[in-house]
């Protein structure tokens, strides 16, 4: 015996639970998802920043120094050269035992005399340059300690590990507290690391040097790629035939866009250096080589933007009287340029974030004076990262992860921008 | 408007263009360094000391590795090519020859001091004193399978024990760098051949397959290369304590409170004994130097005075605080004396 035909609302109740089941169930999973990329985010974040934060604090010591004229100007006749030369680590060595003037023996003598940074020698050299009357002047200046104590005043040294176990002994833990309990110990700002070029004392290096080659090489980037994007955007959108040829050109400028950026080195050193004959190890090739890399990016996203300016406005442009080019400059261009600055700031970006194409060109290295063009030795950003994770000083890690964080406050301040840009001049039709 | 901005855009690509033109032309005020990564901490801080110290700018010291510092070096003489090239290992003849190829005909070598390998594990597991013999037969890819190693099989060991009795029970796990590594070479050239030594068959065979056989590490998981960041390994190390890394000496200096050296033929890495020798596993470290250069490029001379100076390189010098270990008076008097006298390289 047939059953009777189902009507339709049953045909519906008969699968409406399990439908409904289906769809909470991929609702549940696309929650997953996000909710297991925030907890990564997050743990990369937490990572991050409480290993790195402690880099914006350094730890300084108070030392009574006094400018001996016997050191420093022996013949007393103030001449440059001399005081140039003058041995200033005489100076911070008298300065430190004068704290501790029970301290004996030549190792002994030795060590406590590296309480300071060594970067003090060079700071008492610039003071006595900058003002020769200092010379014979007795006076407390505040300099940065150590690096190795300066973990232990952050609190990175277990002192309950037996000594052998410790960068520093029981003797120089003693020596710091004894510091400060005399109040000579403070902790401040680290200006220093937003001041300075790269150094192998960790409390004197900084990321100036290499910020600044990461912006002289973003403003090469931006001058020749954006212009160049964005001419081979318009023509190819809006002059060139669609035939073979045009085609076989989109197609390599979409390869291009996915090709590893370590192969844009290898081209710009084979290129740029050898054959151009630039320096290596400049912004100027660096910011070449991310041109080459940002440039079908931006191609891209520029033609993406084109496409979505609709042909009306062409049409009654062209409708109007205008020409082709003044269609294209006085109407369809302003239409599509903030989708076209968004893709142009994304490419920077990415750019910013780069470090495998620096790597064939010279840009993985020590430079300690900060770049004042383009031609001048630089590293960049996330290579200086890579330098000091590579570092076997404890202190350039926390150093390293403070660096990460300020990469990645340009990275989101640059998107955010691009999202902005996007959001006030965009117009959908 | 928009026609403005895009003129403007295009001058400025000119601009840039036309920099880039003059650039090449630039006449170069600065040192310019490649070379070993290992040596790279040292010659660093001589580098920063000397710039910050004399009127001169501070060297640009690149991070290539020996090999790649060396062939950057010899490709020619001019301001486009480097002068100075740090190095973990000897020169070789070859690259002395493509030197000469390309006209760098003179070249002065400064033996700046020793670097020692440690074969390290986390101080929460127990420190192993181990022999070349036992970390051949641990980490090479055939080994012996009677006792004068004229038989040889696949690695067949998984624990230490099964290496030599006296060890515990401790699965095989060791880090170690890639075979681009200056650390890489010298570590087999000083462990791997040495333990090899032992075995009369392998000892009588001819250099290239003696060579294979005791330099080819084995690759089923026992032995990893960890790539050439040491921290890496450092970290790794402290993660899992069964692991074992090999690293460069400054690095287990620098993390004594993490990890513990195993001793190499009863001698643990120390400072002391890799100075005087007695631990076996340390390698001279090099910095090569282009003598067209020393007249072209200004404050050569004088860097190369701060490198070899007592306050520099000497036994209480800075660069013994970053874990260089230096070399014996007379040696360093013999090497700063070449170095002023210009001595060419003799292999």
């Amino acid at each position: 015996m047939a059953t009777p035909p189902k009507s339709t609302i049953e045909r519906v109740r008969a699968t409406l639970a399990r439908r409904n089941r289906a769809e909470r169930r991929f609702k549940n999973l696309g929650r997953a998802a996000v909710l297991l990329g925030l907890v990564f985010l997050v743990l990369m974040f937490v990572n991050i920043i409480s290993t790195g934060y402690p880099a914006f604090w350094q730890t300084y010591v108070k030392l009574p120094v006094y400018f001996d004229p016997q050191v420093v100007d022996p013949q007393g006749n103030r001449d440059r050269e001399t005081l140039g030369s003058a041995d200033y680590g005489a100076l911070v060595k008298a300065s430190v035992r004068s704290l501790f003037p029970e301290v004996e023996g030549r190792r002994d003598r030795r060590d406590v005399a590296k309480l300071a940074s060594r970067g003090t020698v060079f700071q008492l050299r610039r003071m006595v340059l900058a003002d020769p009357s200092l010379v014979g002047v007795r006076t407390e200046i505040w300099v940065p300690v150590d690096d190795d104590y300066d973990m232990l005043h952050k609190g990175n040294v277990d002192r309950t590990l037996p000594e052998a176990d410790r960068r520093l002994s029981d003797r120089k833990i003693g020596w710091f507290d004894r510091l400060i309990a005399e109040g000579r110990i403070e902790s401040r700002f680290n200006a220093t690391f937003f001041q300075a070029g790269d150094s192998r004392e960790p409390e004197l290096a900084g990321i100036w040097g290499a910020a600044m080659g990461s912006f002289f090489m973003l403003v090469v980037t931006l001058s020749l790629s954006f212009p160049l994007g964005v001419a081979t955007a318009v023509y190819l959108e809006e002059f060139a035939p669609r035939n073979r040829v045009t085609s076989l050109i989109e197609v390599n400028i979409n390869n291009l866009a996915a090709v590893p950026s370590i192969v844009f080195g290898l081209l710009g050193l084979a290129v740029f250096i050898n054959l151009f004959g630039l320096p290596r190890s400049a912004p100027l090739v660096g910011g070449l080589v991310l041109t080459l890399m940002t440039l079908p990016t931006i191609i891209i996203a520029g033609r993406a933007a084109l496409t979505s300016v609709p042909p009306s406005i062409r049409e009654a442009a062209l409708g109007i009287g205008a020409s082709k080019l003044q269609m294209i400059v006085h109407h369809v261009l302003p239409l599509a340029m903030p989708g076209m600055l968004t893709g142009t700031i994304i490419g920077m970006a990415r750019a910013l974030g780069e470090t495998a194409p620096l790597l064939m060109i010279g840009m993985v290295a020590f430079v300690v004076d900060i770049p004042q063009s383009v031609t001048d030795a630089a590293t960049a950003l996330p290579v200086q990262i890579f330098l000091w994770l590579d570092s076997p000083e404890r202190a350039f890690v926390e150093r390293a992860s403070a660096a990460i964080m300020v990469l990645l406050a340009f990275l989101i301040a640059m998107n955010a921008l691009a999202i902005v840009l996007r959001r006030r001049f965009e117009r959908r039709w | 408007m928009y026609r403005k901005a895009m003129l403007t855009a295009a001058a400025v690509a000119l601009a840039v263009a036309g920099l880039a033109t003059s650039a090449a032309a630039q006449q170069r005020d600065y040192i310019q360094i490649v070379g070993s990564s290992t040596v790279y901490p040292f010659t660093t801080v001589v580098a920063e000391q000397f710039g910050k110290t004399t009127k001169f700018k501070t060297p640009k010291v690149e991070s290539t590795g020996s090999g790649g510092g060396l062939k950057l070096f010899c490709a020619g003489v001019g301001v486009e090519h480097p002068d100075l090239t740090n190095s973990s290992r000897r020169i070789k003849n070859t690259e002395v020859e493509r030197c000469g190829k390309n006209g760098v005909k003179e070249i002065v070598e400064l033996k700046v001091g020793y670097d020692g390998i440690a074969v390290a594990n986390s101080k929460k597991s127990k420190a192993l004193s181990l022999t070349p013999r036992d970390l051949f037969l641990a980490l090479a890819k055939d080994v012996p399978a009677n006792a004068d190693g004229s038989k040889r099989q696949a690695n067949p060991h998984k624990t230490w024990k099964d290496v030599n009795p006296k060890l515990p029970a401790l699965k095989i796990e060791v880090l170690g760098p890639p075979p681009t590594s200056g650390t890489r070479d010298a570590f087999v050239e000083l462990v791997m051949d040495a333990g090899c030594k032992e075995f009369a068959a392998i000892e009588k065979m001819s250099k290239q397959p003696r060579r294979a056989a005791c330099r080819t590490m084995r690759e089923d998981g026992h032995f990893v290369e960890a790539g050439e960041n040491d921290n890496l390994i450092v970290q790794k190390l402290d993660a899992n304590p069964d692991a074992f890394g090999i690293f460069g000496f400054s690095f287990l200096d620098q993390n004594t409170d993490k990890l513990q050296g195993a001793s190499i033929n009863g001698v643990k890495p120390e400072f002391e004994t890799i100075a005087d020798g007695s631990y076996p596993v340390s390698r001279p470290l090099y910095v090569y130097i282009k003598k067209a250069h020393l007249d072209v490029i200004s404050g050569m001379r004088e860097f190369l005075a701060e490198y070899t100076s007592e306050k520099a390189w000497g036994e209480d010098g800075y660069l013994s605080d970053k874990g260089l270990i230096p070399m014996p008076k007379q040696e360093r008097q013999q090497f700063s004396s070449d170095v002023k006298n210009l001595k060419n390289l003799a292999l």
